[in-house]
């Protein structure tokens, strides 16, 4: 079984800093304001995200500029369900499920059946992606450009069915999905798949004469990023509870839902995270610091993120987890 | 409709189509030569844009005539780009050059934006409404002129690399990189030029687009975007079928957009990039398979 192996080569001082880790999580909201709540919630979006995009990029190299489409697709199919027909989002998870790992099949059949590959596969995806933008604009069923809103109210209670309810259940549910996706992720790389998409990022070719079906294996880890990618859009959906075409599609959340892993270490299983953690704590310091020193003008935020974006990348170009390893002593442990 | 406002319309997206052309050109240059993904193409050009719309409304200069001038000052932005930060990164991983060109970007977007503010600006020149008949075709001076400035400067492009020496070492670096430096050409000085040559090129696009469109801080990524999408269709690496790609793609925009929406014209432009990857995946003029 794929999950047997899971402790396999995993010290204890490894163990016991997550177990840590985890404990800190889950009390987190105990502790933190609502301010400090929502950046949390942002921060666990990222890092599941970045966690799905990790096994296409960091796993099986194929690079994809385009994760909005199935963040998008998650979350317009699970709110137009709910808007049009009262479809609960966990029922609509399993329309919305499908039709993304559809899409993301589809791109997939598309570029590997051509061999389409590098920087013009990640052209295709940001195409598909920038198609579905401006199709969702022209969609009169989800509302066009002028927004797709499910219904609010002041809630007092949590309703878990229907996740209608605070910023704190949605905090749970995100690091539920963190912690599932991060275990999910390092069995896939301990199995049979996980080697084999390795073998396809570090030489194709020769992954192919040693046997390996790349096509299929590549068409795999396109569809389990996009199917993990779309549950985070539903998640979206109902907690901002409004979807704009030009907002979610757009190529700047593809953009921000890759900077975490690459910042953090592409192909590592703690790079989404500590990359999540690390770029959403820079970018609300520096508000904070900025409205400190009275800089209220707008972009002065963007223009440092990209400056400080600028040094982690170049003094950094494995990401930070490879370096953070060596430094607590796990580097034999996790690559 | 009748059919000569179809053929005004088609004649107005092939002119901006030539600039559409000169932009990728730019783009097509820096990829093919230094292999480097240019994410940060459009947001180059619009530092263009607000040079031209700067020196246009302090100093009245014509956008035409500074057209030198401003490319001048972005090949020197280009080369210094290179030399300085891009040049470590040419042998690292494609999405590690992706994230160096993108906080470029991020950058610049928002430099412009603290200095510019968010609305639209545009430069009204003397010939701004001025249009040229032949027959039934009605032409707009503008995009008259600036297709003509395109053409010149991809011509002036084309003659330095097939007929200068210094255009010549820069194609065998292109061919062959590890025997550019085994006959001791300077690569990195020679990437850096290159890279200048190609922010210049989208330098020259961008002070011509500033004469048919309004300009604000956020145009750069679609701009990117469409020059990739040009690339691509063209052919990557073949200067021809750079302009012929802005062609097409300037033509289809404009169709699109008097047949269905002007909104909707991009979903064109991009469904046209999806069938050349499917079935050209070289591109139109392109030469070997990917």
């Amino acid at each position: 079984m794929m999950f047997s192996r899971l402790f396999e080569n995993v010290s204890p001082r490894a163990l016991v800093l997550m177990a840590a880790l985890l404990i800190v999580l889950f009390g987190a909201p105990f502790l933190a304001n609502d301010y400090l709540l929502t950046v949390l919630i942002l921060i666990l979006y990222f890092a599941y995200i970045g966690q799905a995009w990790n096994i296409m990029m960091g796993f099986a190299g194929q690079l994809s500029l385009g994760h909005a489409l199935y963040v998008g697709l998650g979350a317009y199919t699970a709110a137009a369900l709910y808007v049009h027909f009262g479809i609960g989002p966990w029922i609509g998870l399993l329309v919305a499920v499908p039709i993304a790992a559809l899409a993301g099949a589809f791109i997939g059949y598309l570029a590997f059946r051509f061999k389409v590959g590098g920087v013009y596969f990640a052209i295709l995806t940001i195409a598909v992606a920038e198609f579905a933008r401006v199709g969702f604009d022209h969609l009169a069923w989800t509302k066009g450009s002028s927004g797709l809103f499910l219904p609010v109210a002041q809630f007092t209670s949590n309703d878990l069915w229907l996740l209608r309810g605070q910023p704190v259940m949605f905090y749970y549910i995100l690091l539920v999905a963190t912690v599932l996706a991060f275990v999910f992720c390092r069995a896939l790389l301990q199995s049979r798949i996980g080697y084999f998409w390795l073998a396809i990022r570090e030489d194709e070719e020769a992954a192919r004469s040693a046997g390996i079906n790349t096509f299929r294996y590549k068409m795999i880890a396109v569809t389990i990023s996009a199917a993990m990618t779309s549950f985070a859009g539903v998640i979206y959906a109902f907690y901002y509870n409004n979807l704009f075409p030009e907002q979610v599609f757009h190529i700047s959340r593809s953009i921000e839902i890759i900077l975490g892993p690459i910042v953090g270490g592409v192909g590592t299983l703690f790079g989404p995270i500590i990359g999540a953690f690390l770029l959403t704590g820079m970018s609300e310091t520096l508000i904070a610091a900025l409205h400190a020193v009275g800089l209220d003008i707008p972009g002065a935020k963007q223009v440092f993120y990209g400056i400080c974006l600028l040094l982690v990348i170049m003094a950094m170009p494995d990401g930070i987890w490879p370096w953070l390893a060596r430094r607590i002593g796990l580097s034999e442990r996790e690559k | 409709m009748p059919f000569d406002v179809y053929l005004n319309v088609a004649v107005g997206g092939l002119l901006t189509g030539l600039v559409y052309g000169l932009m990728a050109l730019g783009l097509s240059v820096i990829f093919g030569v230094v292999r480097v993904v240019n994410f940060a193409h459009g947001e180059v050009m619009t530092i263009a844009m607000y040079l031209a719309i700067v020196l246009f409304s302090a100093l009245h200069l014509d956008p035409l005539i500074m057209l030198v001038p401003i490319a001048a000052v972005l090949f020197c932005f280009g080369y210094a780009l290179q030399a300085g930060i891009i040049n470590p990164f040419i042998t690292r991983a494609e999405h590690m050059q992706f994230l160096l060109l993108v906080a470029i970007a991020i950058i610049i977007i928002n430099v412009l934006l603290i200095l510019f503010g968010p609305d639209a600006q545009s430069v009204q020149t003397s010939y701004s409404y001025d249009s040229f008949q032949i027959g039934k075709l009605i032409v707009d001076a503008t995009k008259l002129y600036a297709a003509g400035a395109a053409l010149a400067v991809a011509l002036a492009l084309y003659g330095f690399f097939q007929f200068t020496t210094i255009g010549t070492a820069i194609r065998a670096c292109a061919d062959n990189y590890t025997g550019a430096l085994v006959v001791g050409l300077d690569v990195k000085h020679l990437y850096a030029l290159t890279f200048g040559l190609g922010t210049a090129c989208v330098g020259a696009a961008g002070v011509m687009l500033v004469l048919i469109v309004d300009v604000t801080p956020s145009l750069g990524p679609a701009y990117t975007l469409l020059a990739f999408v040009i690339v691509i269709t063209g052919g990557l690496g073949s200067m021809p079928g750079a302009l012929l790609g802005g062609v097409l793609i300037g033509l289809t925009e404009a169709m699109a957009g008097l047949i269905f929406t002007p909104s909707a014209k991009s979903m064109f432009a991009f469904a046209i990039l999806v069938l050349v990857l499917l079935f050209r995946p070289q591109g139109i003029m392109g030469k070997k398979a990917a």
